[in-house]
């Protein structure tokens, strides 16, 4: 079910550091995603998966090439319009939930609405509510929630404002596994049933089994891609990097 | 080096931000201690060249006459004896002079130079040298004054007054010509360094008898030079048997000594008066250190509790804490004495105000200061840290190992009960002062109020909270998220924000008791001047110097005026201690002033007796008929209490006199205050204009009506009060810091929350607003505190004082809230650093923080 193109990077470069020490985290990476589509980032630690998300975010600026969402191209935006653009058409879920620990549950979720002076849309809210299954939490702090229930919330911020596209950054990092799958399920939810855009890093290939579409990346290269994932799917093509990559390291020496 | 040394070490340098912001409170607070000290030893030094560089090897005089802290005396010694000790072999010369304190220069502006205080001195014109071996006046250009026609100035005087050689020099004399004209002859410097601001103004010898003394051939006092070879004691050895009555003879060494006791008292009192400030800086900054501390123990829980389970006891924990402290403190003190030297200079510039001209003055960095700052500076801030330190010793190892730290803290319940005993405590401690005497009361109420606050601020995190949540609400619904935000970061750590805020809460307490006291001070004195003032003008003088009777009785010829009740003031002692003493003619003074006495009948004060004001009377218990000794410097009287006034009367007094009495003490007639009474016909208008045609060249003496007398007394109260506000000024600084402090400490605290913020959507102007709406409320929350505790303070102190002339008690609500609104406004100013960093952070690491 390919569609339009929510987000794309061209030729995406990010160096850190200079001279010697300089280091290519992303090394002309040029991806799309899709509208409606539920996408994961996979490769081995240093592959740059976190940088590419950053830098698609607009929390980080690329060193050359494009990063477009929709049609706004981020490097020609000041730090005014991209903390905007952020607000208004980006969503966040954090590994370490990152709520505002001041904040009810409700509070949390209403975050980007009423940083921008919005009111939520109520019959929305209501679902997004629903779907993430908070209901009766709605007015505990963070520090009373689980740690499924606090990405709950995290999530249910994400999708609050509708953005246009999601960025999960290894949601399920500090969940066991029965919070995972709530989590995950809730994020699939939002896919399938609203045509929410979500791009997920993580290096887990049982999250990475929930998505449409798998991006592996290996030293700052998107190498490879799997449609309709299944985790032994994922377990094999990751052996096969893991495997390219030690062939690489052994050639080189 | 140890391990841990290292640990504290590598903490201390890899936190250079909050290192100094956490110094700065004790360099603050050093300064002002050193900068006390550096000043009074400054002025004291000025003072002690001033009383060496004047005083010869032998000194004779009237007894009290010419001591360094002497009113103007009018006994004098007959020209026979200085001719006589001019036959005396061991004197090498002989230097008779006369000497007035009140001969004011008026300079080219119109305007006396000089100011408020220092004395104008009028000497005659002599070769002394003093016992530092230099001439007690040099001269620098012109010759020696001849006649009254001419006079020598001090080249400072001069310079100030816009006078050279050749010009012609207005004065206010104190003698029978209420002012005087010469042409400048002469410039003279002090041999010893400055005059610090007082004037000096050279006569020969025969025209200072004749413009002060009545034209008798006798002088004030006489100055022995001693001969080659003769020790000042052989000289007044060989002097004293040639004197008689109450002239003696003292060598120079003991007249300095003598001198440098008074001095000594002055500058003691002063000393005090200052260090009572620094005290409040110290306690201010205390709030200041414990609560970095705190915030620094507490971000470093985590790695506290690392070296725990890695082996490091309790003691150790807390040793590398107040090792870091230790280390603080040096820095702080290091600092606070070179801030304390440019504060001494500030000090110079606040007295300079009131005429003291310290321009010339050594500032020295004895010893005593060095030790006294670098020992308030550490042992201050171990102490500060020691209650952080210890509750850092008590993590627990295993909290190394979990996600949040969490320190343990006393419970809000504890500190309830712990303020509620300061509080009760400090009042039991204020009673006590206001029963008790003098430095000990006063000490009491100090330390009563002290207690009180530390209480108060223990509990302010209970006591404040309904403040903090009231504009937590109102900030809400004002600014939205960002304002609700704030509100809930002010609140998530009460203990934070009510320490910070006590810290403002201290400064703004005194600044509202000054302010109320100054009030009600001011109240009172149109109060007293509206219910006992019967006389339609007053004559006085600005500066409080007194002017010559001449002035009286000039306007006593004036048509239409029926009495001039001359007032006179000295500060003699009276059972004990320095006391205000006024005199009056008791029946002149009954038709100027509806006195409503206490006790006895004012038609009572005769020769021999005295009026004891009521709060003396208190004080002292004295009842009528009891005698009253005075000291006055000619003579002891002992007086009989023969009325009791009520105080807060319009008279500036402790205690009342007929002129006799202080004719006896030696003391020369020179009025301070005339109280003009009209007949019923007479017009107001011209007698104003008679008078003032009077008093026109006296640019010292002026005619007020009542209203304006009142206004003048006021005016001096509102500069005291200014004076008292420049002081605590620097309190409210430290606490200033203190929030920009906290501020910072929690921008860092919640760095990764302030990122995700960023990261959803918050604009860095929306970020800035939110940390400068948290200041907001701090800076409020201890100014509202400080404002109530300074009113509940300012009623118990005024009503403590009402019977010592502050009967009326008015509270500056307006300027109250003034106060609170500035102090909001600070609140701005505070979290404009904090807030910058904040907005600064670099939103990926920002998220990326643990």
């Amino acid at each position: 079910m390919e569609s339009a193109v929510a987000a794309r990077t061209v030729d995406l470069c990010k160096v850190y550091g200079q001279g010697d020490a300089a280091v290519a985290a992303l090394d002309h990476v040029s991806v799309d995603f899709y509208t409606g589509e539920f996408t994961a980032v996979m490769g081995p630690s240093g592959s740059g998966k976190s940088t590419l998300m950053h830098c698609m975010a607009g929390l980080d600026s690329p060193t050359t090439g494009q990063v477009f969402l929709g049609d706004v191209e981020l490097s020609a935006l000041n730090d005014k319009d991209l903390t905007r653009l952020r607000r208004d058409r980006i969503g966040f879920v954090f590994q370490a939930y990152n709520l505002v620990p001041t904040l009810t549950a409700q509070e949390n979720v209403e975050l980007p609405l009423s940083i921008a002076g919005k009111k939520p849309d109520k019959s929305w809210f209501d679902k997004v509510i629903n779907t993430v299954g908070l209901g009766p939490r709605l007015h505990h702090r963070p520090n009373e929630l689980s740690g499924g229930q606090q990405q709950r919330v995290a999530a249910a911020r994400a999708l609050i404002s509708r953005p246009d596209i999601v960025f999960a950054d290894e949601p399920t990092g500090n969940l066991d596994s029965v919070a995972s799958a709530e989590v995950l399920g809730l994020l699939r939810t939002n896919v399938d049933e609203y045509q929410q855009t979500i791009v997920m890093v993580t290096h887990d290939p049982v999250a990475a089994a929930y998505t449409d579409r798998v991006i592996f990346l290996a030293d700052g290269k998107a190498v490879r891609e799997l449609r309709k994932p299944t985790v032994e799917l994922i377990i094999e093509e990751l052996r096969v990097l893991t495997a390219e990559a030690v062939a690489g390291t052994a050639a080189e020496a | 080096m140890s391990g841990l040394w290292r640990v504290t070490w590598r903490n201390l340098f890899a936190r250079k931000l909050r290192l100094i912001l956490s110094a700065t409170a004790i360099v603050l607070g050093v300064a002002f201690v050193s900068g006390s000290f550096i000043f009074t030893d400054a002025m004291g030094g000025a003072f002690n060249g001033i009383i060496q560089g004047s005083t010869a090897d032998v000194e004779v005089a009237p007894k009290g006459a010419t001591d360094f802290d002497s009113q103007q005396d009018f006994r004098t010694i007959p020209a026979s004896v200085a001719e006589e000790l001019e036959q005396v072999p061991e004197a090498g010369s002989v230097h008779p002079f006369n000497q007035v304190l009140t001969l004011y220069v008026i300079g080219k502006d119109g305007k006396v130079v000089g100011g408020n205080g220092p004395p104008g001195l009028g000497i005659t014109d002599v070769e002394t040298r003093s016992v530092t071996g230099n001439p007690i006046v040099e001269y620098v250009d012109g010759e020696h004054p001849m006649g009254v026609d001419e006079v020598a100035l001090d080249v400072d005087t001069a310079e100030k007054a816009g006078y050279g050689i050749g010009d012609t020099v207005r004065f206010v004399a104190p003698g029978d010509q209420p002012e005087l004209s010469a042409e400048v002859v002469g410039l003279v410097e002090f041999g010893d360094g400055s005059l610090a601001g007082a004037t000096l103004a050279l006569f020969d010898a025969r025209s200072m008898q004749e413009l002060f003394f009545d034209g008798r051939d006798a002088y004030s006092g006489i100055s022995l030079n001693a001969a080659e070879g003769v020790s000042q004691t052989e000289l007044r050895d060989a002097v004293a048997p040639l004197l008689q009555g109450d002239v003696k003879a003292r060598t120079g060494d003991a007249v300095v000594e003598a001198g440098e006791e008074g001095l000594e008292e002055i500058l003691g009192f002063l000393n005090t008066f200052l260090l009572v400030f620094a005290a409040v800086a110290m306690v201010v900054g205390t709030y200041l250190i414990i609560n970095t501390f705190s915030i620094l123990v507490a971000q470093r829980s985590r790695e506290l509790a690392l070296l725990r389970a890695m082996g490091a006891s309790r003691r150790q924990v807390n040793r590398s804490v107040l090792a870091e402290a230790f280390v603080v403190g040096l820095i702080g003190a290091t600092l606070g004495l070179a801030v304390g030297y440019l504060l001494a200079l500030g000090l110079r510039a606040l007295f300079g105000i009131f005429g003291l001209d310290l321009s010339d003055a050594d500032f020295p960095i004895a010893a005593r200061t060095i030790a006294v700052s670098y020992g308030v500076g550490v042992i201050v801030t171990m102490i500060a840290a020691y209650l952080p330190a210890r509750r850092a010793s008590r993590i627990p190892p295993v909290a190394a190992m979990r996600d949040e730290v969490a320190l343990p803290e006393t419970s809000l319940r504890r500190r309830l009960i712990v303020g509620v005993v300061m509080v009760v405590a400090g009042v039991g401690l204020m009673i006590g002062g206001f029963a008790g005497e003098g430095s000990t009361g006063l000490l009491l109420i100090g330390l009563g109020m002290l207690s009180i606050l530390v209480g108060v601020s223990l509990m302010s995190p209970v006591i404040g909270r309904p403040l903090v949540e009231g504009l937590g609400a109102a900030y809400r619904r004002v600014f939205g998220m960002v304002g609700g935000l704030a509100g809930q970061n002010a609140l998530r750590n009460p203990r934070r924000t009510a320490a910070t805020a006590s810290a403002l809460m201290i400064g703004l307490t005194l600044v509202a008791l000054m302010s109320i006291l100054g009030q009600s001070a001011s109240a009172s004195t149109d109060e007293a001047v509206e219910s006992t003032l019967t006389s339609q003008f007053i004559v006085s003088n600005v500066i409080g110097s007194p002017f010559s009777t001449t002035v009286a009785e000039q306007i006593r010829e004036v048509d239409g005026i029926e009495t001039v009740a001359q007032f006179r003031q000295a500060f003699p002692e009276v059972g004990g201690s320095v006391a205000a003493v006024g005199s009056a003619d008791p029946e002149d003074l009954t038709a100027a002033l509806d006195l409503p006495m206490a006790a006895g009948l004012l038609s009572q004060l005769k020769p021999g007796t005295v009026f004891v004001n009521q709060a003396a009377a208190e004080g002292q218990g004295y009842a009528i008929g009891d005698t009253v000794k005075m000291k006055l410097q000619g003579a002891t009287v002992p007086l009989k209490v023969a009325g009791v006034f009520p105080a807060g009367a319009a008279l500036p007094a402790d205690y009342l006199v007929t002129h006799d009495t202080f004719r006896k003490g030696g003391l020369t007639p020179l009025d301070s205050l005339l109280f003009i009474v009209k007949e019923d016909s007479a017009s107001t208008a011209q007698i104003r204009t008679a008078v003032d045609e009077i008093t026109k060249d006296l640019p010292t003496v002026t005619l007020k009506d009542p209203s304006e007398f009142a206004e003048e007394q006021k005016e001096q109260i509102a500069l005291f009060l200014n004076m008292i506000y420049a002081l605590l000024g620097l309190a409210v600084v430290i606490a200033v810091l203190g929030i920009v402090n906290t501020l910072a400490l929690s921008v860092i605290e919640r760095t990764r929350e302030i990122g995700l913020l960023r990261a959803v959507g918050l604009s860095r102007r929306q970020l800035r607003r939110m940390i400068r709406l948290e200041s907001v409320i701090v800076a409020v929350l201890g100014a509202v505190l400080g404002v109530v505790m300074g009113v509940a303070f300012g009623i118990a102190l005024q009503r403590a004082i009402a019977d010592q002339g502050v009967e009326v008690l008015s509270i500056p609500w307006i300027q109250l809230a003034v106060f609170v609104v500035l102090a909001a406004l600070v609140g701005v100013l505070a979290a404009v650093l904090p807030a910058r960093r904040a907005a600064r952070l670099d939103v990926l690491k920002a998220i990326s923080t643990q």
